[in-house]
């Protein structure tokens, strides 16, 4: 059986729930006096980017660390697509010197899939972020945030999300956090609606497990969550949408719109947030708004999934899609 | 040079009968010949074809001598039964002058393994602004008469038009790699329900029906002939056959792993998978099927792109593109076109072979079987069954979508004027 995590859907309903319920326990870790537990001491990992990502890869570590793990950090902005041999070279590097466990941030779509299938290495693989495809762990927190604000802390362990209803707005054609969150929370029960502006939205969505909206206001009356995605500048040059002002008026997020979201309803961002273009400062600020938190589930989830991938007795996450084909 | 009798063979799979070669030609056909003086080969029910014409291919040399060379891709070729093949011209040096024509057409006669006829590059370096001195390659030894700038497509209007025009003055052709640009900046797949999944860049098929389209309407204004390289959509076809039906001088290419390959095999992420135009959805797979058996489609071409084991032993998106096609071609459109009854043998040695030399003018190939033609032949066992091993290959690399799976037919021989260069399955 392979142990890895490289995508959100090749997780079922119970290896999602197992990985929720999994980083309740870590979060009590984060309360203790010693944020510390043996349960991969002697274990090696590594942090393989190679593409800058400075909150995840330190959400990560902290996990590692968190668990006792031996952490190694290896940085390779940049050199991976310019030079096909190194995502290779660097793998078989890092199994020569006993790696279990290889945390990958990829700016290509699939490496992650390759590494793990590959054959080039042996040790487990968790995927960070690959290209436009997928990052399993944020989807992984953001439900984890959800369960907890939407079902509760404690009422929530052992449950899924359920009938909640989630919009996701923004570069949905370019996020690995949306597609990531489309098959999770699709897994867990949840109805997702993804709104943007048509030029965002991937041809081919007519087959994922959700809704799709151009009209975000028309959608906010009825959603639990909103998770506001990060709209790069850059997309304005490409000529995705005409400018940053009319992209605010149609698909930001501030006060105003805010209101019109149900009393509990929470709102949710992967960050770096750029204010003022998807979400203005005061709805960033407020209460409803989770992105604090996030970061911290963000470390929960990690030990959670690295606790199961490495050092549980059972591994609760399997890779299925080859399994499958 | 010396005799030939091929006994019993299915002549473009019809009632077996023997086939005399003598002098480089087809000498005698009938029941019963005499084997006096002729070395024999026993063809026992096999089906014999004229020697195949690869419109397409990418022998490497010079520059990537790595991948392929003139040599090598030659042995390929007629290990894929073929008896000439078109080399392209994304070179290094680019094959935009007469020396670089002149020095692939000349290695490939040397070599002797099978007729290496040049593609010259449209523009100057592939790059798009300058017309390549078109009438002095022509005028070369290689007496080259197709054009084209494949691995680019020559997307100038203006460019593509003077091109179109110029080479009427002596009969050439441009092979258009229709790919609009800046539809398909960053690339990596086709565009559609598996790349929204797996967050590969798309590759839209608008954006080559869009450059199909603007190009017949650009040979019919300028009453030029325009060849369309591996079409690989379903409104592609459509767009070919309304040009043709409007009387456009149009012709067009597909490639076997367009006839039988779809982009779920990119779920993989397998960098064999990667090609370019990229592999389309089984609705296109099924179009082009059907648009090759009606002649919308008029030929095969292998778009043979051999590539060295480390340029696709890596994630997707740093992998080259392309794949190779000379040694599995013939095995794949008898799977695709023979075994689903939309072509027979005569269709076959007409899209493989005679539409291809006659496309490029390649004169001496695509000859009917028949006395006092040429004798470039191809004897095909087509009963054969087995698993496709690349390790077998005569090409220089092994990037095949096919390694390991089934594929139907086996070339056994072939003949090149009268001279064996594939016996029994081996090279010569």
């Amino acid at each position: 059986m392979q142990r890895h995590l490289i995508s959100a859907a090749d997780l079922t309903r119970d290896d999602a729930v197992l990985i929720l319920d999994t980083a309740e326990e870590m979060a009590r870790v984060a309360d203790r006096p010693i944020k510390k537990l043996p349960t991969l001491r002697g274990r090696t990992v590594v942090n393989l980017f190679f593409e800058d990502s400075t909150r995840t890869r330190i959400s990560f570590e902290a996990a590692e660390k968190r668990l006792s793990a031996d952490v190694i950090n290896f940085t390779a902005k940049g050199s991976s697509v310019s030079k096909g041999e190194s995502l290779k070279d660097t793998a078989q590097t890092l199994e020569a010197m006993g790696v279990d466990a290889v945390v990958i941030r990829h700016g290509a779509s699939g490496a992650p899939y390759r590494l793990a299938t590959s054959g080039w290495i042996d040790a487990a693989v968790i995927n960070a972020g690959d290209g436009t495809h997928q990052h399993p762990t944020q989807a992984l927190l953001d439900a984890f945030t959800m369960r907890r604000r939407l079902v509760g802390r404690d009422a929530g362990i052992g449950q899924d999300l359920a009938g909640k209803r989630i919009t996701i707005v923004g570069d949905v054609l370019h996020s690995r956090v949306a597609r990531s969150n489309v098959d999770l929370l699709h897994t867990l029960g949840a109805e997702v609606t993804l709104v943007a502006p048509p030029t965002l939205v991937p041809v081919g969505v007519g087959t994922w497990p959700c809704e799709v909206s151009y009209d975000l206001d028309s959608t906010l009356a009825k959603s639990d969550a909103v998770m506001m995605l990060r709209v790069q500048r850059e997309r304005m040059n490409a000529a995705f949408f005409p400018t940053e002002r009319e992209y605010s008026r149609r698909y930001g997020l501030d006060g105003e719109r805010m209101a019109k979201m149900p009393e509990h309803a929470i709102v949710m961002h992967p960050g770096p947030m750029v204010r003022g273009m998807e979400i203005t400062a005061e709805v960033a600020d407020s209460d409803r708004c989770t992105v604090v938190e996030q970061v911290a589930n963000g470390v929960s989830i990690r030990m959670a999934v690295l606790y199961l991938l490495l050092g549980g007795n059972e591994p609760a996450v399997t890779h299925t899609r080859t399994e499958e084909k | 040079m010396s005799k030939i009798l091929i006994r019993g063979a299915k002549v473009l799979g019809g009632e077996p009968q023997d086939v005399l070669i003598d002098g480089g030609l087809v000498a005698e056909i009938g029941t019963g010949l005499s084997a006096e003086g002729a070395e024999v080969v026993e063809a026992d029910g096999k089906v014999l074809l004229p020697g195949l014409v690869d419109l397409h291919t990418h022998l490497r040399e010079p520059g990537r001598e790595d991948s392929e060379t003139v040599l090598t891709g030659t042995r390929a070729a007629a290990s894929g039964g073929y008896t000439a093949v078109f080399a392209m011209a994304n070179t290094f040096p680019v094959a935009d002058t007469a020396g670089v024509v002149e020095q692939v057409y000349r290695l490939g006669r040397e070599h002797g393994y099978c007729d290496v006829q040049p593609i010259g590059a449209v523009t100057v370096g592939l790059e798009g602004r300058k017309l390549a001195e078109l009438g002095a390659m022509h005028e070369s030894a290689a007496g080259v008469t197709v054009f084209s700038d494949d691995g680019k497509c020559v997307d100038d209007a203006v460019i593509m038009r003077r091109a179109l025009e110029y080479v009427k003055a002596f009969g050439g052709v441009v092979a258009q790699h229709a790919q609009e640009p800046r539809l398909t900046e960053g690339a990596q797949m086709n565009e559609g329900v598996v790349s929204a999944e797996l967050g590969l860049g798309g590759w839209p098929a608008v954006a080559e029906e869009s450059i199909i389209a603007r190009d017949v309407l650009l040979a019919e204004h300028v009453g030029s002939r325009v060849h369309i390289c591996h079409l690989s959509t379903a409104g592609s076809v459509e767009i070919v056959r309304w040009a043709k039906s409007r009387g456009i001088d149009v012709t067009a290419e597909v490639t076997p792993h367009h006839l039988l390959l779809t982009d779920e095999l990119v779920r993989t992420y397998d960098p064999v998978y990667k090609v370019n135009p990229p592999l389309r959805t089984e609705r296109d797979v099924m179009a082009l099927r059907e648009a090759l058996a009606d002649g919308t489609i008029d030929i095969v071409a292998t778009d043979h792109a051999p590539h060295p084991h480390e340029d696709k032993d890596c994630e997707w998106a740093a992998a080259a593109m392309g794949m190779v096609g000379l040694e599995t071609a013939l095995s794949v459109v008898q799977q695709t076109m023979v075994e689903t009854g939309l072509l027979d043998w005569t269709g076959v040695a007409d899209r493989m072979s005679a539409a291809p030399a006659r496309i490029g003018r390649a004169d001496g190939h695509g000859r009917p079987v028949s006395v006092g033609e040429p004798a470039n032949l191809t004897l095909v066992d087509t009963a054969y069954r087995g698993s496709v091993d690349p390790a077998g290959f005569a090409s220089r690399s092994r990037n095949t979508p096919y390694a390991g799976r089934e594929l139907p037919g086996r070339v056994t021989h072939t003949w090149l004027r009268g001279k064996a260069t594939l016996v029994d399955g081996k090279l010569a």
